[in-house]
């Protein structure tokens, strides 16, 4: 408890009079380490991994739970994998990235591959918490589509997964936050050049790896508080947001009972 | 049509399921091809315990990193593992509601709050911090162990606290009865039926600690040296990797690949450990269960 309110104190006071509108300027140069592209480059990076790994993460939960039978192998080994690749360090995903994205299919240190290996990494997160969302719609909701003659397809899509939307949401936030922070995996992905990107095969650098180069490099020590500042201040929001969610999915089971 | 429909969508969702064992399947070979070859050529056994890491002179042990990642993890539980499942016995035990919930916030706050912004942290206060009060550069294992300590905790906290949870309360009334105070029951009964999911928390925990890198980086010095002690500094394996990999080519490159896979080996441990404590712990809660009704 202490800690926390420590930890964030300290670079909440720290930070906070280091903020100054130089550092939203459009453009990055030595003289002002404008946060601004990277914030740009953040969102730009976030939106894309969802774009892949949020479809495929509720489709692989929709098959556990929807389509599987207990106890199948696949079902099993699925598990099994989807836990690995929560386990993995993102330093492994980071490198694995650069062999395969960058290197072998010749994507360069790019947008791409640092979203391609992002979004392999917020899969595990999707689908777990999708899984979660779906076993709790009540199975008489399933019924009740079966009864009036929806079929499989149409029940998951109209009834399942809208009943399920906020236990989805919250996942997908949660991964939100674990992009945001993530620096380990996109140094040699994504790479660290601090510009808006032209194209998605151009070098970006997002919030927390722009901080990790600031307060590597020394010299920004100020920059790199306000950095922290602002990065701190979307993973709070972020966290209210996921848990505000969660609850709102546990008064519903509860009113149910 | 509809028929149709139907298996087309069942296909593409179990494509989609599959897609996990695709990826990690993928890692394993993409990560083992590029490493094994490198292990091979510096010699696996001169590679993993060669105690001198000089790629300028080719020579590459990594026995000093592995030890480097060993005691700062080590360290790190020392100072996570007592303080996280106290606090996971405070709020399973000893805390009103009101706390709890806005416990719960805050250990999930932790647990969101980026590395680096843990590692800056350590960076401006701890590094500081141990140089004035021990000597030395400050940039040491100690901060490090400090720093991981902390990071470790949510996992800790996040798993041991439901598992306490899970006990049946006739433990806790029964252990009453025969005339144990709360603390006692709680430390002597509880704990004790709660131990494999406490220990699960631990190992993920360990897990954590090791992969970590950005923030040990900042704080550890990174000297690739045999570790001297707590207040001199220390390389782990993910900081190897992530400091030398930007400029490194060749059979240095390739020492550097097979740095992850004796890393990702390291996890894979970890990980089907956590998963056989888990599935005992499931299987006792299932039992308990099934006896209470």
């Amino acid at each position: 408890m202490l800690i926390l309110v420590s930890v964030v104190g300290y670079i909440l006071v720290m930070g906070i009079p280091n903020i100054s509108p130089d550092l939203f300027k459009w453009r990055y140069t030595t003289e002002n380490v404008s946060l601004l592209p990277a914030l740009v480059n953040t969102i730009l990076i976030t939106f894309i991994s969802l774009l892949l790994a949020v479809p495929l993460g509720i489709f692989a939960a929709v098959y556990l739970v929807e389509y599987a039978r207990k106890g199948n192998i696949i079902v099993k080994l699925v598990r099994i994998t989807a836990e690995t690749l929560s386990g993995i360090p993102s330093i492994i995903y980071g490198l694995f990235g650069m062999l395969f994205f960058v290197t072998t299919m010749g994507f360069r240190m790019s947008l791409l591959s640092g979203a391609l290996t992002l979004s392999i990494m917020i899969l595990p997160i999707i689908m777990r918490t999708t899984e979660e969302a779906l076993i709790a719609v009540p199975a008489e909701y399933r019924e009740g589509s079966f009864g009036l003659g929806a079929g499989k397809l149409r029940t998951v899509f109209k009834v399942v997964l809208p009943s399920a939307i906020h236990g989805i949401l919250a996942g997908i936030i949660l991964s939100i936050g674990r992009i945001v922070g993530e620096t380990a995996a996109l140094i040699y992905t994504a790479g660290t050049v601090a510009e808006i990107p032209g194209s998605l095969f151009d070098s970006t650098r997002t919030l927390s790896v722009h901080m990790y180069t600031l307060s590597s490099e020394a010299l920004y020590i100020k920059q790199a508080y306000a950095t922290a500042v602002v990065l701190l201040v979307i993973v709070i929001g972020i966290n209210s947001l996921s848990a505000y969610l969660a609850k709102k999915i546990g008064r519903r089971t509860y009113e149910k009972d | 049509m509809r028929k149709f429909k139907e298996t087309g969508a069942k296909i593409t969702f179990m494509l989609a399921a599959c897609f996990s064992i695709f990826a990690v399947a993928l890692i394993c070979v993409f990560l083992f091809a590029n490493g094994i070859p490198g292990m091979r050529k510096i010699g696996v056994l001169k590679f993993l315990t060669g105690t001198e890491w000089k790629p300028g002179n080719n020579i590459y042990g990594i026995f000093p990193m592995i030890l480097g990642s060993i005691y700062v993890t080590a360290g790190a539980l020392i100072i996570g593992v007592p303080t996280g499942i106290m606090t996971a016995i405070f709020m399973s035990k000893f805390a009103s509601k009101r706390i709890v919930g806005f416990m719960k916030q805050a250990v999930a706050l932790l647990a969101g709050i980026p590395s680096v912004v843990y590692g800056f942290f350590g960076l401006v206060v701890v590094v500081p911090l141990v140089r004035n009060m021990f000597g030395g550069s400050g940039t040491s294992i100690l901060s490090a162990c400090i720093i991981l300590g902390i990071m470790i905790l949510p996992t800790i906290i996040s798993i041991s606290e439901p598992a306490l949870n899970a006990v049946p309360q006739s433990y806790y009334e029964g252990a009453l009865a025969l005339g144990a105070t709360h603390e006692r029951a709680v430390f002597r009964v509880i704990l004790p039926a709660a131990k494999s999911g406490v220990i699960a928390s631990v190992v993920l925990g360990v897990g954590r600690a090791i992969g970590e890198a950005m923030a040990v980086m900042m704080v550890a010095g990174n000297h690739a040296r045999m570790p001297k002690g707590l207040l001199h500094g220390a390389r782990t394996m993910t900081s190897n990797i992530v400091m030398e990999m930007g400029y490194a080519a060749d059979l240095h490159r390739e020492a550097l690949i097979a740095t992850a896979v004796v890393l990702f080996i390291f996890i894979l441990i970890i990980n089907l450990l956590f998963s056989a404590l888990k599935g005992r712990s499931e299987l006792l809660y299932h039992v308990e269960k099934k006896r209470q009704l």
